[in-house]
């Protein structure tokens, strides 16, 4: 077991001429379901595609599981959800489930163990295109489910679903993390924010505040994630 | 590389044009019918088979270079290249899955359309109808293997569509179709040699005149394989796992 799951110093990703991420530091525990919040614009997508490699760094240093970011040792033990569902529209539920099951070499019980957890059995004939949208994230979601990997780093996964189904995933992501696995989770919703052990707030490509939530609710004196963010702000821009 | 994901590639791909059925009718029928129209405007002289034949590689060319960028496209559009990357997969996998699959639709398309040629419209051809297929299947792999690096440069789905004539019609007006090469203006007969479709013309052409394929046609076919395998590696360059 690796002391950290992620490691980041000094982390700094220039994309064209963009600083999207300035010296960022963290350090991210395994086991800990770890929100990513931030307003778009403020270097989430850049730091998850930094996280599973398709990101070239600019200076400072990233490691994953022990890994420097980008070995290839490192693509089977990354599960990653994009936030607009990357799966084949033409294919149906179980198609797409076989095709990305052979690549990882999963076990061929896993796919229903998956079809169960992420509870589309019933689609599982469809064609992917014909499912509604939460039906189609769940389907993204069931792919990256698929492998037994120790980082799971999640794109909005639970936006616009049913809340009885939101609820279940959380559950399921509570157990994941339970297992010993690493949850990154990414959101600009503060609801989704409220429901994680650890945040991680980024605001202009840098990191405004990592911790427990509690820590950071009492630290601010709010009671909820989007209070404690604008007080953040407010008291970054006082302090300049 | 490993087989066992460039046959689950390759079962994917195919399975997303199963669910397409209206492609695969497009891709089977439209050949025929255009060479039975090549048919009727010449009747029955020796013209259709001076042409036929090449076309009958041409057309198997042009469809696996449209379907193969929009397919290509549409895969790094939607995100599932960028998971695949992500993935324990390899580069070559992705592109030796997609052109094991679209060259066996090529296979099944130039048998179809080389049977209806010969029996059908009465082409004449002095060599084997199996030599006939074969140049036509390694003319479809030419045209998957550009397709794919077309991909590699369209941002667009209406850019990859438009890369078509760029890629494609200057090699058909100096592949020989038109004129024969030794004809042309110095310039353009050099550049004729250094373009994959003049030997992959050149090819056919020595089937309706050779019973036995000869030495040259058989260099003939593994010019234009070795073309499309370096096109194959240039695509592979293209796919990156990381960007700046």
């Amino acid at each position: 077991m690796h002391n950290s799951a992620i490691v980041a110093s000094h982390l700094t990703v220039t994309r064209e001429t963009v600083r999207a991420l300035q010296d960022v530091n963290f350090s991210i525990e395994p086991g800990k379901i770890t929100g990513l919040i931030g307003p778009s614009g403020s270097g989430k997508t850049t730091l998850i595609r930094s996280i599973i490699g398709a990101q070239e760094l600019t200076s400072g240093s990233l490691e994953i599981l022990g890994l420097p970011a980008g070995s290839s040792e490192l693509r089977k033990q990354i599960g990653y959800v994009t936030q607009s569902p990357a799966v084949y529209m033409d294919l149906t539920v179980l198609e797409n489930l076989r095709y990305f099951a052979a690549i990882i070499n999963a076990p061929t019980d896993t796919i229903a163990r998956v079809l169960k957890e992420v509870d589309l059995q019933p689609q599982v004939n469809q064609v992917v295109q014909q499912l509604s949208g939460g039906q189609l994230a769940r389907v993204s979601l069931a792919v990256a489910l698929l492998g037994d990997a120790q980082l799971l780093v999640l794109d909005e996964p639970t936006v616009g679903l049913d809340p009885l189904l939101r609820r279940e995933l959380w559950k399921l992501f509570a157990d994941l993390a339970g297992q010993g696995r690493t949850l990154l989770i990414s959101s600009h919703v503060m609801d989704e924010a409220e429901l994680c052990t650890d945040l991680l707030l980024l605001r202009d490509g840098k990191v405004l505040s990592h911790g427990p939530k509690q820590a950071l609710l009492s630290k601010t004196h709010t009671k909820s994630v989007e209070e404690a963010f604008l007080a953040l702000v407010q008291g970054g821009s006082h302090a300049a | 590389m490993q087989l066992k994901l460039t046959v689950a590639t390759a079962a994917r791909v195919l399975k997303q044009l199963e669910h397409d059925k209206r492609t695969l009718g497009l891709l089977f029928v439209v050949p025929c019918v255009l060479l039975g129209l090549l048919a009727w405007i010449y009747g029955d002289s020796a013209t259709f088979d001076f042409i036929g034949a090449p076309l009958l590689g041409i057309f198997p060319f042009l469809m696996m270079f449209i379907i193969t960028s929009v397919t290509t496209l549409r895969e790094r559009s939607s995100g599932t290249l960028e998971r695949l990357l992500a993935m324990p997969i390899g580069r070559l996998d992705i592109l030796g899955g997609y052109a094991l699959a679209f060259g066996l639709i090529a296979i099944v398309q130039s048998a179809i359309v080389s049977t209806i040629a010969v029996y059908g419209l009465g082409l004449d051809i002095a060599g084997p109808q199996w030599f006939l297929m074969l140049i036509a299947l390694v003319y479809a792999l030419l045209g998957t293997a550009l397709g794919l690096c077309a991909s590699a440069l369209a941002r667009t789905e209406f850019q990859a569509v438009q890369f078509m004539p760029a890629f494609v019609l200057p090699q058909a007006l100096l592949c020989g179709l038109l004129m024969p090469i030794e004809q042309l203006p110095g310039i353009l007969e050099a550049i004729a040699h250094v373009l994959p479709l003049t030997y992959a013309v050149d090819a056919m052409q020595l089937v309706t005149k050779e019973s036995n394929p000869s030495a040259q046609a058989y260099g003939d076919v593994l010019i234009v394989l070795a073309f499309a395998v370096a096109a194959v590696f240039l695509g592979a360059v293209t796919l990156k796992r990381r960007t700046k």
